[in-house]
């Protein structure tokens, strides 16, 4: 009698903590990551990646449809190749283009695919031809700078200086 | 002048060298317990009754203070998160904090001074009172009957008690932030969902609280088993076993961490 009762509570208990990580793997976290099974595999080179992060989202239209698997860099292009894992249920088109972008002012940096008209769809191990560097601040500011110099030099007013950004 | 500088000089040596002793006797201790948990496994109830004694009677201390701690982090979270207007990242502070750090942390902390404690008393005792010996005269390896079930009960129950610990603070969290700040509950829900990963956070944190559980047991193990037979050794050992297990966790969990969370 002492034993069974004893039993049951490990039992209890064994139970609890097996909901307790149910309930941590499924509400509070998200089981569904992209598998390499059911996900290809596609590179893109890039200038300039900014604070791209391997695991950062890649969205379409805001959807997130994959995930970055790993950055490196080109010694003979002097660029950053990234590869991007992108969910098997969603084909794009070969001249898809992909840009940088940031989420928010002060967010995390992602990558967006804008899809093309090619009648081809993109396969295991293709690149893509057309990208777009991320948006880096200082160049940005330089730019501005530099516009409003030029601008000043001709004596155009600042109003017309506005567009050097 | 000299004299007193040379002593103490000795003394930290002697120190030194008694901690490398205990640290070699532990680790044979250690792989002496993994040697005979074969037997162990093979009488399952010794097993079943350890879990229930370290790890069931532990639950009412992990819940409460789960919840609490949870409530806590909701608090402090929406008077931080309030100044950037960004009140709804509270549950992925609340939720990362927990499962990351902690929910193993103190789990372990409390399951060192709970259960630890226990262990390192009740093998004492039986090692002054001579049941020990009396095992060994009958022919019974105590570290087969004895130490071995405590191990693997202990073992098993840390990380399903941190577990419970981290999803007892989430709901705490909630509670603070949902029910009474009044937080949107799709937003604290759905932010959670985004940031949090099964493989990067919860499963790190579940082997977090594992490396814990044997760091914790083995020293509350091995300092009941090498208690002075007295009653001051007895409780001079159940002392150094809440010391030593909660400093081996948090170094520990530097080393983790470092490992596991480096960003890249």
């Amino acid at each position: 009698m002492q034993r069974a009762t004893l039993d049951l509570w490990v039992g209890i208990f064994v139970v609890a903590g097996i909901a307790a990580l149910l309930f941590l793997a499924l509400k509070v976290g998200n089981m569904s990551g992209f598998d390499s099974a059911t996900s290809y595999m596609v590179k893109a080179e890039f200038d300039n990646i900014g604070g791209l992060k391997p695991r950062a989202p890649i969205k379409s239209a805001g959807v997130v449809v994959g995930r970055v698997s790993n950055i490196g860099f080109d010694a003979k292009t002097y660029a950053a190749t990234v590869s991007m894992k992108i969910d098997s249920r969603y084909r794009f088109p070969k001249d898809t283009g992909a840009s940088i972008m940031t989420s928010g002012l002060l967010g995390e940096q992602y990558i967006a695919l804008e899809a093309g008209g090619d009648s081809k769809m993109l396969a295991e191990g293709d690149t893509l031809k057309l990208t777009q560097s991320a948006v880096v601040l200082e160049n940005l500011i330089g730019q501005f700078l530099a516009g409003k110099a030029d601008g000043e030099a001709k004596s155009t007013g600042p109003a017309k200086a506005e567009k050097g950004i | 002048m000299m004299h007193s500088l040379l002593l103490s000089l000795r003394g930290i040596g002697a120190h030194v060298i008694d901690g490398v002793w205990r640290l070699g006797l532990a680790m044979r201790f250690f792989s002496m317990t993994l040697l005979h948990s074969g037997q162990s496994f093979r009488r399952f109830h010794l097993i079943i009754r350890e879990i229930f004694s370290s790890g069931v009677l532990s639950l009412i201390i992990i819940l409460v203070s789960g919840l609490f701690v949870g409530m806590v982090l909701g608090l402090q979270g929406y008077e931080t998160l309030r100044t950037y207007g960004s009140e709804e990242a509270l549950g992925i502070l609340v939720a990362l904090s927990l499962v990351r750090e902690l929910g193993p942390v103190v789990a372990a902390l409390l399951f060192a001074s709970r259960a630890g404690s226990a262990i390192t008393a009740e093998i004492g005792l039986m090692k002054a009172t001579e049941q020990l010996a009396a095992m060994e005269m009958m022919a019974v390896d105590p570290i087969a009957r004895v130490v071995a079930p405590r191990f693997w009960g202990a073992v098993i129950s840390m990380p399903i008690l941190a577990a419970l610990f981290s999803a007892m603070g989430i709901l705490g969290g909630y509670l603070v932030g949902v029910m009474l700040i009044g937080i949107d509950s799709g937003a604290f829900w759905s932010q959670m969902q985004a940031a949090v990963d099964f493989r990067e956070d919860i499963l790190n944190g579940v082997l977090k609280s594992f490396v814990f559980g044997i760091a914790v047991t083995v020293i509350a193990l091995f300092e009941g088993y090498d208690a002075p037979p007295t009653a001051e050794g007895v409780s001079r050992a159940t002392t150094r076993t809440v010391v030593t297990s909660s400093l081996a966790i948090l170094g520990l969990d530097f080393i983790l961490t470092a490992f596991m969370f480096r960003g890249v």
